[in-house]
């Protein structure tokens, strides 16, 4: 059992702690749900004393004499359905209290923390796993608040508790001792239980997420497992998991087998105890029939809500962890603070950027670099060595072999993209062309030297101005789950549906668009309107292109479109709009200006495009070539052909990989004849 | 598609009712019944324990501490001792039934998850509709644990209390079948006020978890769309949207709440009656001597142990709603029927050698939506290496899902070796066939593993040995672990170039007669391109190949290219062929990738 000892009281302790900042959070709905609940619980208590009283009083008389006084009887009965009413009265406020309790933390700590996210720069995002940003919002919010349920009945249990013991010492001090003995060891029962439940709904917990983990992944995979043919293999690594569930999901129920009865009989035990006891102070005339009976009926009634106390108990550690999950959220330093300077936001004007001598690394663990091997190869059928659930524990997530230093990506980058100008940034996988992209936009701040637009720092810059003057289109597609035009405008003001329509024809997105059902207000990932990689590339870039921003970075944007479609878009951008049954011919110095587009022209600006085609680089005024984070060559194509063997390797690869396939092809067929 | 079949069942279940779910659930797991008897047997005898203390109470006072000349000790010991006894064996009863009704269920449902999961991989919805891929995860996850949690925690209390209701109605009776009927009388209009309630309180809680839904997806939406909020700057607006769908999700929960405590409440109302009731009937029947002090002082606590359980089941009895909902999920999933069946034991295994491959007339269309493929008729030789290429939307990727059976067309055959392949047994297909999708997906384990997926008998070196004959020897070399590095989530640890160099050496290893491979479009630098051309050659040489091509580069090195254009086949031949004819659907497609390229 891992909580222990000193740990578990340091578990407690800090548990309690949070309930505390829980209570500062809400003090009204608290003291609400508190009132309710001590109502409840005294009432509770004294429907115990009024039931003794009732028969003490009415019934026993009543009996005893062979007639019954209505009135006296009619009060009892009321009595006795006052008291049930003020319990109903009780309750209401109690358990309406402790849930919008729970319900407003939740919320408050949701929007604290999604807050956060938004703000928390993209260098930290980029070391969160996904699964686990989303499970801080959710399932860690409500570990954090679980106690919060039980809480108020727990406070009021403890008021009833106490109440009890007071009343029993009057009553007598004999038939107290019973209480004295029974409650703790009731008490300690369900902190015992508690304590050994909590390790065993863990395991039950971290079971199901690795059986979740597999489900996700087989099914993820279900092309490669289908046709491979290896259902059954997949079935048979899924069936171990749920094997190792079902095993901790019976550990669970048999611990609850064992408590539940004990707990329940305990009370019982404890009624008898007063019986006998009863019956000796009964013979020494120290207590009456009534207090007799009074005192039996409390343990009845206290039995249940003395598991209350339990209840947040056993949620406290739990609730530490969830709570601390969060904290590493909510504290997490790093936001990007932007400037005051505002650039002329006019869109006919294109913005000069200039790189001056940048250098960036990522921060140690940023980057998902492969992790290292652990050890011995396992066999065959084994399981993945050390399986790590879908939803990663923060733990994990937190420890992952951290690299002690960043690792470097650029140095000294400087190159300038001149306004209304072209610049095509080329070079092998991992060179730092994404990063470019990104510290051109300022998703990212550079550790060393600046990047400019008009001669404005970035850092200086507004939010808002930034983001009217820059769009970046990543390589990867991000689509919202809304309309088209809300996938165009993101609420931007002053986009009109004009406007939408003129972007995604210069996107060539106004096709698919049109042919969808609702058009412009089609949502998108929802149903059966789903859009292939091509289409949302082209729908993400119109949202670049709706905002005419003044500098667009394209990075790899284009890639899952077809070639002749790539094509038209990038003549669009530089004015020459192609049609889409003719290929477009080759643009040459094609800077015409946009206005004389049929179809109404893109907004004139600079453009810092991350190209892998040639077609891309043909339209580009200068080539920036890049090569482990350094320039290494900048010019024309044709001049970094001539000057720069990198970069010639690189474009002319496609043509080298040709060459090597017909030769092999060759020696194949020749072999063959021989 | 399935969509259809399971669009139905689900349409088809809210109206199924409870017991009709719970009776296909009990015939799909039979073993649920086992020793189902005893179980429900041990769980009246602990039931009877409830009853045992008021029992207890009411001899001790009528007989003991009230009897004729003074308290009767003997008694009172006498009565405590036998109740101390029979509590000991009904706790002992307890914790037998819930032993049992544990290792029995969770048994049972772990099965049913497993069943699913296999049947899950059945359906083609998995791989032809991704967006329905989560929904299928939660089939054998949150709706099974659904049904767990249910009988842990509900499903005992549910259990136990219907048992105290029925000792403690038996036991009441015993004592006074007028006071019996008077608590009735106090509980009848609850329950009907209660069940009401339920109604309102199922769809409040349909609410929630639609609102959840929203919430999560909004969540989901902002961490992974990030970098897009913040270099469009409209982190305002995703917060405004954040906290509305934070405040939706929040005013449901109180929404739900408020109706779970009002009723609730009704039946606490309903006790208060019951209690006063009693007392009122109880004294009059008293004073005519129909019924004894202890007899009622007892009936006062048994009113109490009536109430409780009624109140406690009604609670459950949401839950119970949720579980059987979840298990009508897990039902309906393992109703659909799959659409492309292995013909098992009837079918026939692909003649040895190389395959050849022939269509004909081939249609096929989505269930009410427009034809994706025409009457298609094509033959391709064992041992030739084919290109398929067209536009998007031109229905290539269709031809390559028909021919690897992932489909079946709506109309005319396609044979392998002249098989037709509907014939054909999975075992022998699967084998003989092999499809490297476009995004060539890895599992979350180490790259050996990987490569022998389809032969996990391989040794290492064996491995070693194939990867030297595809040219990989010196790239495995390379990685920080060799064959063992750990490829990460999705191949997330390997570039995407090398994430196709896995998928490649996956296929080789496999040893196909017939390779189908989807051409990846993502970018990879010109170095591994390099690299994956060579180990494309090594992977498709001597065997049939079919390739859907994205790059022209491709169809050039093909023997002959396959041209598909709105469902039908309109040119085909080798490419310099093909090319000749500028104007043509091929020769227009070539011109623009040149212009690409050059």
């Amino acid at each position: 059992m891992t909580v222990a000892g000193r740990t578990s009281r340091d578990v407690l302790i800090r548990g309690i702690r949070i309930l505390g900042y829980a209570i500062r959070d809400e003090p009204w709905v608290f003291t609400v749900a508190v009132a309710g609940s001590v109502l409840y619980s005294l009432l509770i208590v004294a429907s115990a004393y009024v039931v003794g009283a009732v028969v003490g009083t009415v019934v026993v008389p009543a009996f005893e004499r062979g007639e019954a006084e209505l009135g006296t009887v009619l009060l009892g009965a009321g009595a006795l359905l006052a008291v049930s009413l003020g319990r109903v009265l009780g309750m209401v406020g109690r358990r309406i209290g402790a849930g919008y309790m729970q319900y407003r933390l939740q919320a408050r700590y949701r929007r604290r923390v999604t807050r956060r996210y938004l703000e928390l720069p993209l260098a930290w995002h980029h070391r969160h796993a996904t699964g686990a940003l989303l499970s801080h919002a959710n399932s860690d919010v409500e570990a954090a608040w679980f106690p919060i349920a039980p809480l108020p009945f727990a406070v009021g249990t403890l008021v009833m508790l106490a109440a009890a013991l007071v009343s029993l010492v009057v009553t007598d001090w004999v038939l107290a001792l019973v209480g004295i003995a029974v409650f703790p060891a009731l008490f300690t029962l369900n902190v015992v239980y508690s304590r050994r439940m909590a390790p065993r709904q863990a395991r039950a917990q971290q079971m199901r997420a690795q059986v979740s983990a597999i489900a996700h992944e087989s099914f993820d995979g279900a092309l490669v497992v289908k046709t491979m043919g290896q259902e059954a293999r997949e079935t048979a690594r899924f069936a171990a998991q749920a094997g190792e569930l079902r095993d901790a999901l019976i550990a669970v129920g048999r611990l609850r087998g064992l408590f539940d009865p004990m707990l329940e009989t305990l009370p019982g035990l404890g009624t008898l105890a007063v019986l006998v006891v009863g019956a000796v102070r009964l013979g020494q005339g120290a207590v009456g029939i009534t207090e007799l009976v009074g005192v039996a009926f409390l343990f009845t009634v206290l039995a249940f809500p003395v598991r209350a106390i339990g209840w947040v108990l056993a949620e406290l550690p739990r609730s530490v962890a969830g709570w601390d999950r969060l904290q590493t959220v909510l504290t997490a330093s790093g936001e990007m603070p932007y400037g005051e300077v505002t650039l002329d936001a006019d869109p006919g004007r294109p913005a000069t950027l200039v790189f001056d001598r940048v250098s960036f690394s990522y921060p140690a663990g940023t980057q998902p670099a492969p992790a290292t091997a652990s050890g011995d190869p396992a066999p065959p059928t084994a399981e993945p060595a050390a399986p790590v659930p879908a939803p990663a524990p923060p733990e994990a997530v937190a420890t992952g072999a951290p690299e002690p230093v960043g690792t470097p990506v650029l140095h000294e980058v400087s190159f300038t993209v001149p306004a209304g100008r072209t610049v095509a940034l080329v070079g092998p996988t991992g060179s730092g062309k994404s990063t470019i992209a990104s510290l051109a936009v300022r998703l990212v701040d550079p550790d060393a030297g600046t990047v400019t637009l008009d001669g404005v720092d970035l850092r200086s810059l507004t939010a808002d101005s930034l983001a009217t003057a820059t769009a970046l289109v990543p390589q990867v597609p991000f689509v919202f789950d809304d309309t088209i035009r809300e996938n165009v405008t993101l609420g931007r003001p002053g986009i009109t549906d004009d406007d939408v329509w003129a972007a995604l024809r210069l996107a060539e997105a106004d096709g698919f668009v049109a042919a969808l059902p609702d058009g412009l207000d089609t949502v998108v990932g929802e149903r059966g309107a789903a859009l292939s990689g091509g289409q949302r590339q082209r729908l993400t870039l119109a949202r670049a292109l709706a905002g005419r921003p003044r500098l667009l970075v394209l990075d790899d944007a284009t890639s899952a479109v077809d070639p002749r479609v790539e094509a038209a878009i990038l003549a669009g951008l530089r004015g020459g709009r192609a049609s889409h049954d003719a290929p477009v011919a080759a643009t040459g110095d094609g800077r015409a200006p946009a206005a004389s587009t049929p179809h109404g022209p893109a907004a004139p600006t600079s453009i810092l495009v991350v190209a892998y085609r040639r077609a891309t680089i043909a339209l580009a005024d200068e080539v920036v070539y890049v090569e482990h984070g350094r320039v290494v060559g900048r010019g024309t194509h044709h001049t970094l052909l001539e000057t720069t063997p990198g970069y010639a390797a690189l474009v002319t690869a496609y043509e080298r990989a040709e060459a090597e396939r017909q030769r092999e092809r060759d020696a194949e067929r020749s072999e063959v004849g021989a | 598609m399935t969509t259809t079949a399971s669009r139905a069942t689900a349409a088809a279940s809210p109206r199924e009712s409870t017991w009709r779910t719970v009776r296909r659930g009990l015939a799909l797991s039979p073993e649920l019944r086992t020793g189902l008897a005893g179980t429900l047997g041990l769980a009246v005898v602990s039931m009877a324990g409830r009853a045992a203390v008021p029992v207890a109470i009411q001899q001790g006072v009528d007989r003991g501490l009230r009897a004729p000349g003074g308290p009767n000790l003997d008694v009172v010991a006498a009565v405590v001792a036998t109740t101390a006894a029979v509590l000991v064996v009904t706790t002992l009863c307890g914790y037998l039934m819930m032993r049992r009704l544990f290792t029995v269920s969770e048994t049972a449902l772990a099965n049913v998850r497993v069943r699913a999961f296999r049947h899950v991989h059945n359906l083609s919805t998995l791989h032809q509709q991704a967006e329905r891929r989560g929904s299928l995860v939660s089939r054998v996850t949150s709706d099974v644990d659904q049904i767990t949690q249910f009988l842990q925690w509900g499903g005992v209390i549910l259990l136990i209390s219907l048992g105290q209701v029925v000792v403690t109605t038996v036991v009441m009776l015993v004592y006074s079948w007028q006071l019996t009927l008077v608590v009735f009388a106090a509980f009848a209009p609850a329950v009907v006020v209660i069940r009401l309630f339920q109604r309102r309180l199922a769809a409040a809680y349909g609410l929630v978890r639609q609102r959840l839904g929203a919430m999560l997806a909004a969540i989901s939406e902002s961490v992974v769309g990030a970098p897009v909020i913040r270099a469009y700057g409209v982190a305002g607006r995703t917060a405004a949207r954040l906290d509305r769908t934070i405040d939706e999700q929040r005013r449901a929960q109180q929404r739900a709440i408020r109706i779970s405590v009002t009723s609730f409440s009704t039946g606490e109302i309903a006790a208060g009656l019951a209690l006063a009731g009693v007392v009122l009937l109880g004294v009059r029947l008293g004073v005519g001597g129909a019924i004894g002090i202890g007899e009622l002082t007892a009936f006062l606590f048994l009113v109490t142990l009536f109430i409780q359980p009624v109140q406690i089941a009604t609670e459950v009895l949401n839950e119970a709603q949720n579980a059987v909902a979840g298990w009508r999920r897990v039902l309906d999933v393992l109703d659909v029927v799959p659409d492309v069946a292995d013909p098992g034991e009837q079918g026939v295994d692909l003649p040895p050698g190389p395959i050849d491959v022939r269509f004909v007339d081939v249609c096929y269309r989505y269930p009410d939506g427009p034809p994706v493929l025409v009457d298609v008729s094509v033959e391709i030789p064992a041992k030739s290496r084919v290109a398929v290429v067209g536009e998007t939307g031109s229905g290539k990727t269709t031809f390559a899902k028909l021919l690897t059976r992932l489909m079946d067309p709506t109309a005319g055959q396609v044979l392998l070796s002249g098989v037709p392949l509907d014939r054909v047994r999975f075992a022998s297909l699967r084998s003989r066939v092999v499809m490297v999708p476009q995004d060539g997906f890895l599992f979350d384990t180490t790259v050996a593993e990987n490569i022998r997926f389809a032969r996990p008998e391989l040794t290492d070196e064996e491995l070693e040995h194939a990867l030297d004959e595809l040219g990989l020897g010196d790239w495995v070399a390379g990685l920080p672990a060799g064959l063992a590095t750990p490829v990460g989530e999705r191949g997330e640890a390997l570039s995407v170039g090398e994430r196709q160099l896995v998928a490649l050496a996956r296929a080789y290893v496999a040893d196909p007669d017939l390779l189908v491979l989807d051409e990846a479009t993502s970018a990879v630098d010109p170095a591994t391109e390099v690299r994956l051309q060579r180990t494309l050659d090594a992977v498709t040489r001597g065997r049939t190949t079919v390739t859907i091509a994205h790059r022209l580069s491709t169809a050039q090195a093909a023997d002959e290219v396959i041209v598909v254009d709105r469902g039908r086949i309109v040119q085909r031949g080798p490419h310099e062929e093909l090319v000749r004819d500028a104007d043509s659907v091929y020769g227009l497609l070539y011109a623009s990738w040149l212009e690409q390229t050059r």
